[in-house]
């Protein structure tokens, strides 16, 4: 089994228990180990992708564009222009001679056609190598369309998915300062780092606001460019998925000195503490601040749980296995399995820190393996050899639990079901529950094996010892 | 009738993929073989989430995950290094590298650098089997998937076949079609006697077995030994009236080893597979087996049957150029008007194909666009009204808008489940996408009925 693991990556790999934490992470992708991650253009893609009254326009040849269209389930309560796939998809010529002229062209063109509020303009690889110069480019769109047109300086191989957060950070930053702050409350956040899958920041925005607190602007699931303008404006910044925008939290809290903190809105604990860091911080200017947001966790909680107990009795002892992009979310999924009664026995990310993947020792069983920019030999290997129940992770984990008879939950950008909050905690056992308690299993080889199989075989057959 | 789509700058909702995507896939259908995308880590990642989601099977292209340094300094160490990782790790019996816009625009010199990793690593090669190394050069600035695809294929014959002994065998190179489709050939093939290489052979490497143990390769896929034995076929048949001979696998063995090239459109519908079905009667010496003829039969009869519910309605068709042409074949022998054929790519000789398919039906000319993406789609469309769409999933949102269904064929299928086992070609392929259209049709009409039959 251990002959999955490449020689180059095994100090990326931790056996909780074996030996004392050490771990080696924040290291480019070996070559030919068919990683699980992506690259810098997709980090700043899919932080801005939900920003829905922007174009968002990617310069470069068409496959970047194309993979990446309407490809998270981010909803709109309005526009929805971001569900749209735009690109220059540049030619031989484009290549040879440059490619400002096709993007300023095809800039114009998009703008008056859809008549945006701003237009994000995506650098990719190739862009990278030709040089095109992309600033200069939005600046004279800009001044001729009167909107914000900003470049996105996410060339593929500049790094890795981080780098393209930050790109994203920087984008948005230079479009805050520029909105009327006047009507902002002091007892106000900005949401940041939530993408409002399957609406999932409605749900959260629904918590702040019976806690009496004002959402001013969604950064970026259901966002709008007016709202990012006069983000500066608000009194906290509360960050939930920490990679991707607490790059902007920092940049915001250096011009404008807006605090931050780091919440989590998966599992019971993390959503339920969450908010109370988010009422303790607004004790001051609010003191009923902190009542109102018990009386609010407590009515979630007494309606979720008789149904999370169901489900529970049905997981308990069960083993899970965690693979998904950042470390932050991990952790909350490690709580939240067990919540439901189940061991974590595998977890991993794709770009996780030192100090992450060590308070990721900290937090599980002895023997959890523990492992960073993963793939399919070592994660199939890894499931195997644990006999998972249930694997969490995004579409090119699915085959890989799939094909050996391991149940699966999506908790990536893709999924269509809102997980977050409490009632996201309830949808998150019923599909748990679902996948694990299938019938499906017993007919796996892995479970089955052929000589069940035969002897099913015999017995129909009246042959039954 | 103009031919050229709308002259826009931008793309809107593309309506075709990038060059590495189709030549991942065409690796993918060879035994033993491991794509390698010589490019950025990201590249490899998008083309497999976007493969999986159709297929819902494992997909593992391997990268040479170029950061900033390589990019300037150049891609041949980690393209090394990425070669003996696959081969050590997944004991490749192939390697199909090909590369990406970025690696092809820096200008690695991708056979140099594999010329120099054989000579370098002869004594690991050796101790692995030396794996054949196949390598292919797809900048997604020229040409879509489909160009890619083809491009793969044909690099596959042209560094593993060799002038052999002559034999019996018989090449096959169908194209894009799904591992469904392939099934169905290779029992077409095995009824009439053939011994046939069908290249690439997606049917088990794309849609295998549950499995106990995770396998590196999935088992399947063309045997390299008989794509080497190629140069001796006694014959050769090629899918995809848009392709031109010389950038096809077909016309290589044509041109470099005189076997004798069958160009065929893609068998989509009655007369594209009597087309196939009469060269295999020629190759094979032997009429049409019974059960087949049977096939055809029943296929006409339900053609009969279901004319009515059909007649007159009027389709757009998009996808791949060779799909698009054996559809929009397909549905003017049933009685649907195409009234939009489209296709992403730009091929040159889409409208001809075109044309030659409805040639002998004395209806009105659709309007016939490469290049297109679904903007312009939409656009020329909404004149057009048509009452259905058959394409493959991206064409939802219109379908959606007009309320028309839309008969999902081709890739991708994101939206539904299945889409891999989708049947395409032959007697059999034409009698399943004709059930679906008639059932859909009899389905909206229920759904707009105010009473709501049952018998219909």
């Amino acid at each position: 089994m251990k002959t999955a693991v490449f020689d180059e990556r095994k100090g990326q790999i931790h056996r909780k228990g074996e030996q004392p934490f050490q771990m080696t992470c924040d290291k480019d992708s070996l070559a030919g180990a068919v990683s699980q991650r992506a690259c810098v253009f997709c980090g700043s893609r899919v932080v801005l992708y939900p920003i829905a009254d922007a174009l968002h326009l990617v310069h470069g040849p068409i496959g970047c564009a194309a993979y990446t269209w309407d490809i998270r389930g981010a909803l709109s309560s309005g526009p929805a222009l971001h569900r749209l796939s735009f690109s220059t998809d540049l030619q031989e010529q484009d290549v040879i001679f440059g490619g400002e002229q096709k993007l300023e062209r095809a800039l114009l063109e998009l703008i008056e056609r859809h008549d945006p509020k701003a237009a994000f303009v995506y650098s990719t690889c190739i862009v990278g190598i030709i040089g095109d110069d992309l600033e200069a480019v939005c600046k004279r769109v800009s001044k001729e369309t009167g909107i914000p047109v900003l470049p996105v300086q996410s060339e593929g191989f500049k790094g890795n998915k981080r780098a393209g957060y930050n790109a994203a950070c920087k984008a948005m930053f230079s479009l805050m300062g520029t909105g009327d702050t006047s009507e902002i409350s002091r007892l106000s956040v900005n949401i940041l780092g939530d993408f409002n899958l399957a609406g999932e920041i409605w749900i959260i925005r629904e918590y702040f606001e019976r806690m009496g607190l004002q959402v001013v602007a969604n950064i970026t699931g259901d966002g709008r460019v007016a709202d990012i303008r006069r983000a500066h404006g608000a009194g906290l910044n509360v960050v939930q998925c920490s990679g991707s925008t607490m790059d902007l939290a920092h940049m915001m809290n250096e011009a404008y000195g807006t605090p931050f903190m780091r919440v989590s809105y998966f599992g019971v604990e993390d959503m339920a503490e969450s908010l109370y860091k988010v009422a303790r911080f607004f004790l001051e200017l609010d003191p009923e601040i902190l009542d109102r947001t018990k009386a609010l966790v407590k009515e979630e909680l007494d309606r979720m749980y008789p149904e999370l107990l169901r489900y529970r009795r049905d997981l308990e002892g069960k083993k899970a296995a965690i693979y998904v992009g950042g470390a932050f979310k991990a952790f909350s999924l490690v709580k939240a399995f067990r919540i439901i009664g189940m061991d974590v026995v595998l977890v991993g990310s794709q770009t996780g820190t030192e100090e992450d993947y060590r308070e990721l020792s900290e937090i599980t069983d002895e023997g959890t393996i523990i492992v960073d920019d993963s793939n399919p030999l070592e994660l199939s290997a890894f499931l195997q050899e644990k006999d998972v129940d249930i694997f969490v992770g995004g579409v090119k984990e699915r085959p890989i639990a799939f094909k050996l008879g391991v149940g699966f939950c999506d908790h990536n950008h893709e999924r269509k079901e809102a997980l977050e909050g409490f009632v996201g905690m309830v949808n998150f056992a019923r599909e748990v529950h679902a996948s694990v308690t299938s019938p499906v299993w017993r007919f796996v080889p892995r479970k089955a094996g052929k000589r069940e199989l035969l002897r099913n075989a015999d017995r129909r057959g009246g042959q039954a010892k | 009738m103009k031919t050229n789509a709308a002259p826009y700058v931008s793309t809107t909702n593309a309506c075709k993929l990038c060059k590495p995507l189709g030549a991942c896939l065409a690796f993918r259908g060879i035994e033993g073989a491991v794509p390698y995308l010589h490019g950025s880590q990201g590249c490899a990642t998008y083309m497999r989430r976007y493969i999986i989601s159709h297929f819902r099977e494992p997909m593992d292209i391997a990268s040479s995950s170029l950061g900033e340094k390589h990019a300037v300094y150049g891609g041949g160490p980690n393209l090394k290094l990425g070669i003996r990782n696959v081969m050590t790790k997944y004991r490749a019996g192939l390697i199909g590298i090909a590369t990406t816009c970025l690696t092809e625009t820096i200008g690695d010199d991708v056979p140099g650098i594999v010329a120099e990793f054989k000579r370098e690593f002869s004594d690991l090669l050796n101790q692995h089997g030396d794996p054949e190394i196949v390598t292919v050069a797809t900048p997604s600035y020229s040409g879509s998937h489909m160009e890619g695809f083809h491009a793969a294929v044909k690099a596959s014959v042209k560094q593993l076949a060799q002038a052999g002994p002559k034999h019996q065998g018989v090449g096959l190179f169908p194209g894009f079609v799904s591992p469904a489709d392939i099934r169905y050939l290779k029992e077409v093939l095995d009824d009439f006697g053939i011994s046939a290489t069908i290249l690439p052979d997606i049917s088990l490497t794309l849609d295998g077995p549950a499995l106990d143990e995770y396998e590196k390769v999935p088992r399947g896929g063309t045997p390299v030994e008989e794509i080497k034995s190629l140069g001796g076929a006694k014959a050769a048949i090629e899918f995809g009236r848009t392709l031109s001979k010389n950038v096809t696998a077909g016309g290589l063995l044509e041109e470099e080893y005189d076997v004798p090239l069958h160009s065929l459109g893609t068998p989509i519908g009655l007369r594209e597979s009597d087309c196939f079905f009469s060269v295999l009667e020629e190759i094979s010496g032997r009429a049409i087996p019974e059960r087949h003829a049977l096939e055809r039969g029943r296929l006409i009869d339900s053609f009969v049957d279901g004319h009515k519910y059909v007649a007159g309605k009027r389709a757009v068709v998009y996808g791949e150029a060779d799909l698009v042409v054996g559809l929009t074949s397909f549905l003017a022998e049933i009685g649907i008007k195409p009234v939009l054929c489209a296709t992403g790519s730009r091929t040159g000789r889409f409208e001809q194909s075109i044309h030659a398919v409805l040639d002998e039906f004395d209806i009105e000319l659709p309007v016939i666009r490469d290049g297109m993406d679904f903007y312009e789609i939409a656009e020329e469309a909404e004149e057009l009204h048509p009452d259905l769409l058959v394409g493959n999933s991206k064409g939802y949102h219109l379908a959606r808008r007009w309320n028309v269904p839309l008969i999902r064929v081709g890739f991708p299928i994101h939206d539904r489940f299945g889409g891999h086992r989708t049947l395409h070609v032959g007697y059999r392929g034409a009698q399943s996408i004709f059930d679906s259209v008639v059932n859909a049709l009899i389905e909206r009409k229920q759904e707009q009925s105010p009473v709501g039959y049952t018998y219909i």
